[in-house]
């Protein structure tokens, strides 16, 4: 069945006819950042408004991988259980050069985590759920058909003004969080640029319904014989839908190709048959681009508007998820008065360093799917040729590298002998807890683990001890009998002591990240 | 290890004589192809990053 699209009410503005009182946030956009934004605020007791130039949810399935770390976000934000539920789990990645199998990858070869590598769900389902959340919870005022025509920021505050079908009205907030996407208004409004790389390839991206049994496995083929010379990738999705990607070459027409007598025949020769339904077709060229500062003043890019990737790899609206993560409890603590406005700092530096691996990552793979002439055409083909014959080459084929939360490059106290999994800056890696699971007790507040045999450290923080199992032991402690560590509102490790640390160093600890010098 | 830049090979007229032999018959793009691919392997075998930074500054000179 093909999704219902179902417009959300529009209801005329109080501001229309009178002034508002200045409001905390404002967020522009309610796409999966927009919404996850306002509350994961929430979540952190702050109130927004988001506002929307539309009234439905996306047109098209367009993000459909989400992330582990995503999904432990979504669950932060009540809708993890019902995504993993309709979403198709997987975490097996297979390559293909023409007809043979030549790197296959198992995202997620250990268990004792309570969220699977990746699912498969359409960004329609995911606004879904989040809007309902959003309409649903008092901190958010939520408004479709409310278009930002412009900013103007001072000091203290930004202004902005509105468009609705009723005419137009002004609000004014503290921030201004440009969750707009890659074309974001706001950030054409700021006159700010983009730098980066665009690459010169087309790609058929299609969303078929059919009858069948695939696996649930992400499928890249290199020149497969249904598609000579080109690349193809498939996914399945909930509701019989399969996503087709297609390269066509820089020289494509993309009308013509749009066209469902040229999409259709394409299709069939992948799956074999012509008895599927055309749900939704899209053209499209990459860019691996960035803002190169995502905080301006009173107005922070959030999301594809502050980056672009390429789609090879999932690492567009899943970091935009991680700039959510990253960004909600600064901004709440700032705007409670209980961090420097200087903590926003560490959102630009942070999500700064993610964005360059995201780059980086997506770079390096669309250079090897879509090479120049030449040389790289060369290596990249002798690649594939030696992964059949050779088993060092397979780890050089490169289909895309999907998306896990890179280390932040903190500098609170560590000690080395603790295992790489919780080194600061990574999430703190999960753990079975009886019938339960350590990352739903993580994160809303700076807390401490108490691990083995230590006790309690008294500074006024949450004191979280897990109950002792061999996850907790490899994840936590390895070869120390016991261990402390701070954890941030994030679930990122921002500090770790093996065995019993002073309150003092916690506390100076703490303040440090408070100021945004860690 | 560092880049060994002194001879290294036991038999010089023989090892080159091998290489072209390994091209025999090739066109410019076969003989693209299999230098690609054993750059690859050698690459692999030495596996020492500093090496091969070496070998390529080395190259590129």
């Amino acid at each position: 069945m093909p999704y219902d699209y179902r417009p959300y009410p529009y209801t005329p503005p109080k501001g229309l006819t009178t002034p508002e009182d200045p409001h905390k946030v404002i967020i522009v956009g309610a796409g999966p950042v927009g919404l996850a934004m306002a509350l994961e605020l929430a979540n952190h007791g702050t109130a927004s408004v988001i506002l929307d130039d539309n009234n439905v949810v996306s047109v098209g399935s367009r993000a459909i991988c989400w992330s582990k770390r995503s999904l432990e976000i979504f669950d932060r934000l009540g809708i993890g259980a019902k995504a993993v539920e309709k979403g198709v789990t997987w975490k097996v990645g297979r390559t293909y050069h023409r007809d043979t199998e030549v790197f296959t990858v198992d995202l997620l070869p250990e268990d004792g985590h309570k969220m699977p590598a990746f699912i498969n769900l359409q960004q329609y389902y995911v606004e879904e759920y989040l809007i309902e959340q959003a309409l649903a919870n008092p901190l958010i005022d939520l408004r479709f058909k409310n278009e930002v025509i412009a900013i103007d920021q001072t000091e203290d505050t930004a202004h902005v003004s509105i468009r609705t079908p009723d005419g137009d009205y002004g609000l004014r907030a503290a921030y201004v969080l440009a969750c707009d996407g890659a074309r974001s208004p706001v950030r054409a409004m700021l006159g700010l640029d983009f730098e980066g790389e665009l690459f010169e390839e087309r790609f058929l991206i299609a969303d078929i319904e059919m009858q069948a049994d695939y696996p649930p496995d992400r499928r890249f083929w290199f020149a497969p014989p249904f598609h000579p010379g080109q690349s193809a990738l498939l996914h399945k999705q909930p509701d019989n839908i399969y996503r087709i990607d297609l390269q066509l070459g820089w020289d494509a027409d993309p009308e013509a190709e749009k066209k469902p007598e040229k999409v259709r025949p394409r299709i069939a020769r992948l799956v074999g048959h012509d008895d599927f339904r055309l749900d939704w077709v899209s053209i499209y060229t990459f860019q691996c681009r960035r803002l190169a500062r995502f905080v301006h003043g009173r107005t922070i890019f959030v999301g594809d508007s502050a980056h672009l990737v390429s789609p090879f790899g999932a690492r567009g609206g899943n970091a935009g998820l991680q700039d959510v993560d990253n960004l909600g409890w600064k901004l709440a603590a700032v705007l409670q008065g209980r961090a420097a406005p200087s903590l926003l700092d560490t959102y630009e530096t942070e999500r700064s360093f993610a964005t360059d691996e995201n780059i980086r990552h997506s770079s390096q793979s669309t250079r090897f799917i879509t090479p120049a002439e030449g040389v790289e055409t060369a290596f990249r083909n002798a690649v594939l040729s030696l992964a059949a014959k050779a088993p060092f080459a397979r780890k050089l084929v490169n289909s895309g590298r999907l998306s896990t939360p890179c280390t932040y490059p903190l500098n609170g106290p560590d000690d080395a002998r603790l295992p790489a999994a919780s080194a600061p800056g990574r999430v703190a890696p999960d753990a079975p807890q009886g019938k339960g699971w350590l990352i739903d007790r993580l994160g809303r507040e700076m807390q401490l683990l108490a691990v083995g045999d230590v006790d309690d450290p008294d500074v006024g923080l949450p004191v979280l001890r897990p109950k002792m199992n061999d996850h907790i032991r490899a994840r936590y402690l390895g070869d120390m009998a016991a261990a402390t560590y701070l954890i941030r509102p994030d679930q990122v490790v921002a500090a770790r002591w093996a065995g019993q640390p002073d309150p003092g160093t916690i506390t100076s600890t703490i303040t440090t990240i408070l100021e945004g010098r860690a | 290890m560092t880049l060994i830049t002194e001879p290294n090979l036991p038999d010089p007229d023989g090892f080159y004589a091998r290489l072209l032999a390994a091209h025999k018959g090739l066109s410019p793009d076969q003989s693209q192809a299999l230098n690609a691919e054993l750059i690859l392997i050698l690459c692999n075998h030495i596996g020492d990053p500093a090496v091969i930074e070496a070998a390529l500054a080395l190259a590129r000179k």
